[in-house]
């Protein structure tokens, strides 16, 4: 029997199992969660020979801890941390191979929130819906990983020799965590629910990264955005990326785990490739919205 | 069979907000979309999201070509109605059930009476998964929000707020009015469907154990 799995030897402070999501189920109330930062989860997933939609780690802030049943190749991505082998420092940001009954430790984040770690054949929780991720919104998926628990890793493919073999990258371009957030708004399609100074507000004003911002959405401090009209809208569809705005008049820029429906007005939707260097932006960082077409 | 009629917005980069007159232009309209995917002739799209007065076209690849064409469409009639609606038996047990009949001016057995002669139909689901928004009350019998939410509604809670009637697929916290208790599982990620309630399907609450007692 093989036992291809991971006992986890230290949850850390929210460490989810996540992949690229649960698409196609909104119409049922179903968000479409997975990776906060996808681009890391593609890259890790690569490192270690799997395809890209395998299910990974996502860690918080300050890492987690793992013992191997098996002998896997890892990889840690997304916010640079100390990476740690049975005490002994190991490579962040590459693929490395794990000896069975190994601890692997994932420090906690130097810069940037969210580490992704890949594991060679994947984790293989029961996929929900076609998505091993965790949605903290809806608690579809896997809980959120809690000591002496145990993730079930998958085959790898014959790529699991990548460490010793060919075809492997092993100088990763990783972005760094921002230092600020330019995140890029296409106004719309609630635009009109507020008045011209709040839409000048929006494009011109600082905000800072809260730290209620989660995996639902990133909560913002800042001058707050005024309403033309009152009252409340009809509940509808909201998208990945949609800047909310409830009564108190600061945005919350939607992320994976946000609600299918809602009934704030949307001042505006910011573009998806803008949102990876949100998992990564630290309580305090400085926000701004620059309106494009 | 109308034209569309529709306000057609951009939303981001790849999605397509439909805002129409009301309910029904609404569900007539998310069946139209549903008949042009089955038939191909929708382009690729992610996700179809029926709400209130609008439905949601995300992961459109040419959301500007999509806005242009949708107010030219021609909507067909909502689908006939075929086969027996989902039959859900509720005990008519909850805590806000008499003052849900103050509201309607009725005794609490009309009340049963009223909620149980109503043909629904999911308009759209949103809140929790598997939970639907039920249209199919008369106007003059919608009520308001509690004042003060529940911090915890038990699953399968059969409850009303404003035009629509929903039941509680798990426990969360709910504002809602409570009129009942159901059995009947809403989601199971074990089932396929893992939802019972999707829009457009239609619905009849039954007074549970009414045709073994006959009645109350």
């Amino acid at each position: 029997m093989s036992d291809r799995a991971v006992a986890v030897v230290r949850a850390g402070a929210l460490t989810t199992v996540q992949d690229l999501g649960r698409t196609g189920h909104a119409h049922l109330g179903v968000p479409r969660s997975g990776a906060l930062d996808p681009a890391a989860v593609r890259l890790v997933n690569r490192l270690v020979g799997n395809p890209g939609t395998a299910a990974v780690l996502e860690t918080t802030v300050n890492g987690c801890a793992v013992r191997t049943r098996c002998a896997v190749t890892v990889a840690v991505g997304g916010a640079p941390c100390p990476v740690r082998v049975d005490g002994r420092p190991a490579a962040w940001g590459t693929a490395v191979r794990v000896a069975a009954g190994s601890v692997l430790e994932i420090g906690a984040a130097v810069r940037g929130v969210r580490a992704y770690v890949a594991f060679g054949g994947g984790i293989d929780v029961d996929p929900v819906l076609g998505s091993r991720s965790t949605d903290l919104l809806s608690g579809l998926g896997p809980a959120p990983l809690a000591d002496e628990m145990v993730l079930p890793l998958g085959q790898p493919t014959d790529t699991d020799e990548v460490v010793k073999g060919k075809g492997y990258v092993d100088a990763p371009p990783w972005p760094g965590p921002p230092d600020e957030l330019v995140l890029r708004v296409r106004l719309g399609p609630r635009e009109d629910w507020f008045t011209d100074a709040a839409l000048r507000t929006l494009a011109t004003r600082a905000y800072r990264v809260s730290p209620a911002s989660n995996r639902i959405g990133l909560r913002l401090e800042g001058p707050a955005l005024e309403r033309a009209l009152p009252g409340e809208l009809a509940s509808e569809g909201m998208v990945l990326g949609a800047v909310q705005v409830p009564p108190d008049g600061r945005p919350v820029v939607f992320l994976a785990d946000h609600p299918t429906t809602g009934g704030y007005p949307v001042v505006g939707v910011v573009r998806e490739a803008d949102l990876g260097a949100v998992a990564q932006a630290v309580p305090g960082t400085p926000v701004r919205f620059t309106p494009v077409r | 069979m109308n034209a569309v009629g529709a306000r057609a917005t951009r939303v981001g980069e790849r999605a397509v907000l439909v805002e129409l007159a009301g309910g029904e232009e609404t569900e007539a309209f998310h069946a139209e979309l549903l008949r042009r995917r089955a038939a191909g002739t929708l382009p690729a799209v992610r996700e179809i999201v029926p709400a209130a007065r609008t439905v949601l076209i995300d992961g459109v690849a040419d959301p500007d070509r999509l806005a242009a064409e949708l107010p030219g469409w021609e909507v067909g009639p909502l689908p006939a109605r075929v086969g027996a609606a989902v039959g859900i038996p509720v005990r008519y047990d909850g805590p806000d059930l008499a003052e849900v009949a103050t509201l309607w001016g009725v005794s609490v057995e009309a009340a049963v009476r009223i909620h149980t002669a109503a043909e629904f139909r999911v308009a759209f689901c949103g809140f929790a998964p598997g939970f639907g928004y039920l249209t199919g009350l008369d106007e003059r019998y919608e009520v308001p929000r509690r004042a003060t939410p529940r911090t915890a509604v038990p699953a399968g809670s059969v409850a009303l707020a404003g035009p629509y009637t929903g039941v509680y697929p798990r426990s969360s916290p709910g504002g809602w009015q409570l009129i009942g208790t159901t059995d009947t599982v809403l989601w199971d990620t074990g089932r396929e469907p893992v939802a019972l309630l999707a829009p457009g399907t239609r619905v009849r609450f039954t007074e549970a154990g009414a045709t073994k007692e006959g009645g109350r």
